[in-house]
């Protein structure tokens, strides 16, 4: 079975007030920053997965993705890579 | 009448309900472990404790909403049984559907932990029928991440259903911004389901159950629970 590595982005929707992000901004604006804006902080969320094709391993991720890894009420999720690796060799 | 306590690894309230149910309130008290597949056939309550279920790994309650015993627990409720979710309780509630909304960082980014004083905001449900409407109730918080969100429709149903339970006040029960100790919606501290059986708050009435505490505001929740339970009042739920 062919296996994937992927890599998962979450990040608080939009409209939802992203109280670490203002507080790094703040940060970044005292330390000679003064030019970045719109500081947003999210997860990113790797993992390594088995499937028939990159399709199948693609839907996986996204059913993962809406079940577990992400609260569609506040979140939003975003693949950002999804390829296939080498299997690895089970450890003994 | 019978209380069942889930106890997910990381909880660390489930001790201290167990004593405001079983001692403070003398009412039978069991606890449920989370691997549970099972329920006992006689309970009429089941409460969700407060704690760091799991580390609060991924989101607060995002895994223990997958605990064997949840299975039961959303069956339960689906069926009219009683749920009450206490601080990370109410962050599984959330998680698992059984509640709307959801729970951010607290506005200040800290771990808040102090007497807060909340008003009552309805008193016509089997948690909340041994206080008045508009009392102040006097009881602790203990939370970072305590900032309940719903998107603006979803609050707009929330206020037409009168599913908002106990708001967030000053001393003289003035709901303001300044009161607010962690940024929730509305003030929110605590939320009932239409249905009007499953209730989430996130301050811990079982830390006021006895005066040597501080405050003895809490256990009106509990015996508001047990008078719904075995005198039979007749609460008027807005059943859907």
């Amino acid at each position: 079975m062919p296996h994937f590595r992927t890599g998962v982005i979450v990040m608080l929707q939009r409209p939802i007030l992203d109280v670490q992000g203002n507080t790094v901004e703040q940060a970044l604006h005292a330390i000679g920053f003064e030019m970045m804006h719109n500081v947003r902080i999210g997860k990113y969320i790797e993992l390594e997965l088995e499937a028939e094709s990159a399709q199948r391993a693609r839907q996986l991720v996204e059913d993962a993705c809406r079940q577990l890894l992400a609260n569609p009420v506040i979140e939003e999720y975003h693949i950002a890579r999804l390829e296939e690796v080498p299997t690895p060799e089970l450890a003994p | 009448m019978k209380f069942g306590i889930v106890v997910f690894p990381g909880s660390n309230c489930d001790w201290d309900t167990f004593h405001a149910l079983g001692t403070g309130l003398g009412e039978d008290t069991t606890f449920l472990w989370h691997q549970d597949t099972q329920l006992p056939s006689d309970l009429d309550c089941i409460v969700l404790p407060g704690g760091f279920s799991y580390g609060d790994y991924l989101r607060s309650g995002a895994i223990a909403r997958f605990s064997p015993i949840m299975r039961e627990v959303i069956r339960f409720a689906r069926s009219g049984g009683l749920v009450l979710g206490i601080c990370n309780g109410f962050q599984i509630l959330c998680e698992s559907g059984l509640l709307p909304g959801a729970f951010l960082r607290n506005r200040s980014l800290r771990f808040v932990c102090r007497t807060v004083f909340l008003r009552v905001e309805r008193t016509d449900t089997p948690f909340t029928n041994m206080l008045a409407p508009g009392q102040l109730l006097r009881i602790p918080i203990a939370h970072g991440e305590g900032n309940y969100y719903a998107d603006p429709e979803t609050l707009a149903q929330l206020r037409a259903n009168g599913q908002i339970v106990l708001r967030y006040c000053d001393e003289t029960g003035a709901v303001t911004d300044a009161a607010n100790p962690n940024g929730s919606v509305d003030n929110i501290a605590a939320l009932i389901n239409r249905e009007g059986n499953v209730m989430g708050i996130m301050p811990h009435p079982e830390r006021a159950c006895e005066a040597l505490l501080g405050s003895t505001d809490g256990l009106a929740i509990f015996e508001s629970l047990r008078r719904f339970c075995t005198a039979a009042v007749s609460v008027t739920l807005q059943r859907t």
